[in-house]
């Protein structure tokens, strides 16, 4: 392997290209090397930071993976019951009108046991944002098949892959509440790529911006991956999700209602 | 000035909970309490204190709702039926593990089950023994008056701040649907943030430069780590058991035979009390005020004189497995209940406290 030597002059403050932001803590992430979450933490951290809004955000964590996010998220945030969030926010912002509230939640989290706080937060037009990562399997708890699991995809609750006739189709989630008067912007995102992730994250921008506005709720999914559940490696678990996931959760703004 | 009004016991407790300087309240209809959040919503609470008044898509929203205003410091409160209480137990015990406080009223109708709309005193060992998963306490206060109602808005908040612990106000169909006159309390004020930030400093309402970032929850995966958690927490139930007992004695400086009851059943008892002295009975009546903690200490004072009890509950009998833990073997204990719905009448009391322990 050739030598490998930082020529020290160019390692001034003005050449910085990247810096970690602070409002990610010091915690090393609990999430399975390859998972999206880390990348989906850092970019609504970093618009926090950018938008200089740390101080004004109270944040709601989930029940699975990212259970553990209040330990890494350095702001104020409340963990949640599994799937209570949306509700757990609504108070939250009903009671601080001013603050930048949010939630951050699973596919099982937000779209079985906590369907209808989702669904109601949204109705309700709640002028929050919910950030769905939506990997389609239950991760924390081992793998098993989560709403958002594909038609034929094995889990360890559908072995054989799940067989839509006897365990029901998969929920889009997103595409359901883009149809209610209270959702204001409506979007679906990746983290897989680097162009991916400077989408989704004017997506998250937005999200935030929309808050001011007081126009409805903002709900952002992000499609990701879990090379653990799915048993593949990092790179495999992106493949497939690409070839799989897309074309069934596509990319992309669903709702985007009119500013003024 | 104190005001005084004719109001039922759920509009009591709603004119109250606004004039305790409430935030929040969430809740979900049902029967025999709805007239809480009717009350609230026809006061417009937001134009009158500021107060959020929110009906939730179902009881476990409310209770979550509850959650998140309670992690922000506020006086937050949901109300419910039992039903609809034991959908709340899992927020309830969440509530209990982060150690928020808040303000819980239940009024009680028949069970199990969807059960019946009248009445009854049911849920004693939900609201009293934990109700939800872990190892958790209420304080328990059981109003038996419209006046009480009022009364115990303001001391469950005051109560709940105090000790950061969920206080339920168990009440039941009757005291919740009854009218009587009630002196309602001077409007308090809501808190301010600064006062937020001061008194609950730990509460979630964005992370300043001058300290961490505040977390709420009831989680922590190294099992020693919860262990502590839980000492401390039952050191708090220990504390509030010396310090926070509250109840009532009628009638027991001559009595022979006490009943124990609470809330609409104690109303009952004093009726029954005429009739049995009126006969030469001399009876007297223990109302435990707190049901958690329960007045253990003055139930077992009481046997040195009393020669029996009857507990008298609209159920199977549940607080009565308190009282006999309480008088340690040293007396007779029985119950009579009447559940389901149906309320004792007084002279049936009577007959069952001369048949169950004076003649038993």
């Amino acid at each position: 392997m050739a030598e490998f030597k930082t020529n020290p002059e160019i390692l001034q403050p003005e050449n910085l290209v990247y810096k970690r932001t602070d409002l990610l803590t010091e915690k090393a992430l609990s999430y399975c090397p390859g998972c999206g979450h880390g990348t989906a933490h850092r970019i609504i951290m970093e618009v926090i930071e950018e938008m200089g809004i740390q101080s004004e955000t109270i944040a709601v964590a989930p029940v699975g993976c990212s259970v553990l996010a209040y330990e890494f998220m350095n702001i104020d945030i409340q963990q949640a019951a599994h799937g209570r969030a949306p509700a757990v926010a609504t108070a939250i912002k009903r009671l601080f009108p001013d603050k930048f509230v949010f939630t951050y939640q699973g596919d099982g989290d937000l779209a079985a046991i906590g369907t209808a706080e989702t669904i109601h937060a949204c109705n309700r037009g709640e002028n929050m944002t919910i950030f769905f990562i939506n990997n389609g399997i239950y991760g924390m708890t081992g793998g098993q098949m989560a709403p958002t699991t594909l038609p034929g995809m094995k889990s360890s609750t559908s072995p054989y892959g799940r067989d839509v006739a006897t365990m029901g189709n998969p929920l889009k989630m997103t595409e359901l509440v883009a149809t209610l008067p209270g959702t204001l912007y409506v979007t679906r995102q990746a983290v897989h790529t680097a162009s991916a992730v400077r989408k989704a994250k004017r997506a998250v921008r937005k999200a935030f911006e929309n808050q001011k506005l007081n126009k409805g709720l903002s709900f952002v999914e992000i499609v990701s991956n879990c090379n653990s559940g799915w048993k593949m490696n990092p790179l495999q678990s992106n493949e497939w999700m690409v070839e799989n996931m897309f074309p069934f959760y596509p990319i992309g703004d669903i709702k985007v209602s009119e500013e003024k | 000035m104190k005001e005084l009004r004719l109001m039922k016991g759920n509009e009591a407790f709603a004119e109250a909970v606004i004039r305790a300087g409430a935030d929040g309240y969430f809740g979900y209809p049902i029967t025999p309490q709805s007239e809480v959040m009717e009350y609230l919503m026809a006061q417009k609470t937001h134009e009158r204190t500021g107060m959020v008044t929110l009906q939730a898509e179902s009881e476990i929203a409310a209770i979550n709702m509850v959650y998140g205003g309670a992690g922000c410091g506020k006086r937050v409160l949901t109300s419910s039926s039992s039903p609809g209480m034991s959908l709340k137990q899992e927020g309830i015990s969440y509530i209990a593990g982060a150690e928020l406080p808040c303000l819980l009223l239940n009024v009680v109708r028949g069970g199990p089950g969807l059960g019946t709309i009248q009445p009854s005193q049911s849920d004693y060992f939900q609201s009293t023994k934990g109700g939800g998963h872990g190892d958790y306490r209420l304080i328990v206060l059981a109003p038996s008056s419209v006046q009480e109602m009022a009364d115990f808005a303001g001391l469950g908040f005051e109560l709940a701040f105090k000790y950061r612990n969920p206080v339920l106000v168990l009440s039941d169909g009757a005291i919740g649907q009854m009218m009587e006159k009630v002196e309602l309390d001077v409007q308090q004020p809501r808190f301010t943030d600064e006062e937020i930030r001061k008194n609950t400093p730990w509460a979630t309402i964005g992370k300043t430069p001058d300290r961490d970032h505040n977390i709420i929850t009831s989680l922590d995966l190294e099992s020693i780590k919860m262990e502590q958690h839980n000492h401390k927490l039952q050191e708090k139930y220990r504390l509030i058991e010396e310090n926070e007992v509250r109840y009532e004695k009628i009638g027991c400086e001559d009595a022979d035979y006490a009943f124990v009851a609470y809330g609409t059943s104690a109303r009952i008892c004093q009726k029954s009390i005429e009739l049995a002295r009126a006969e030469g009975i001399k009876v007297g009546l223990m109302r435990p005020i707190t049901l958690f903690p329960f007045p253990k200490k003055i139930l077992n004072e009481m046997t040195s004189r009393v020669k029996g009890i009857l507990c008298v509950e609209m159920s199977a009998g549940q607080m009565i497995e308190d009282v006999k833990l309480a008088v340690e073997g040293r007396i007779k204990v029985e119950h009579f209940g009447r559940y389901g719905g149906i309320v004792h009448s007084p002279s049936e009391i009577v007959e069952a406290l001369k048949k169950q322990i004076i003649g038993g």
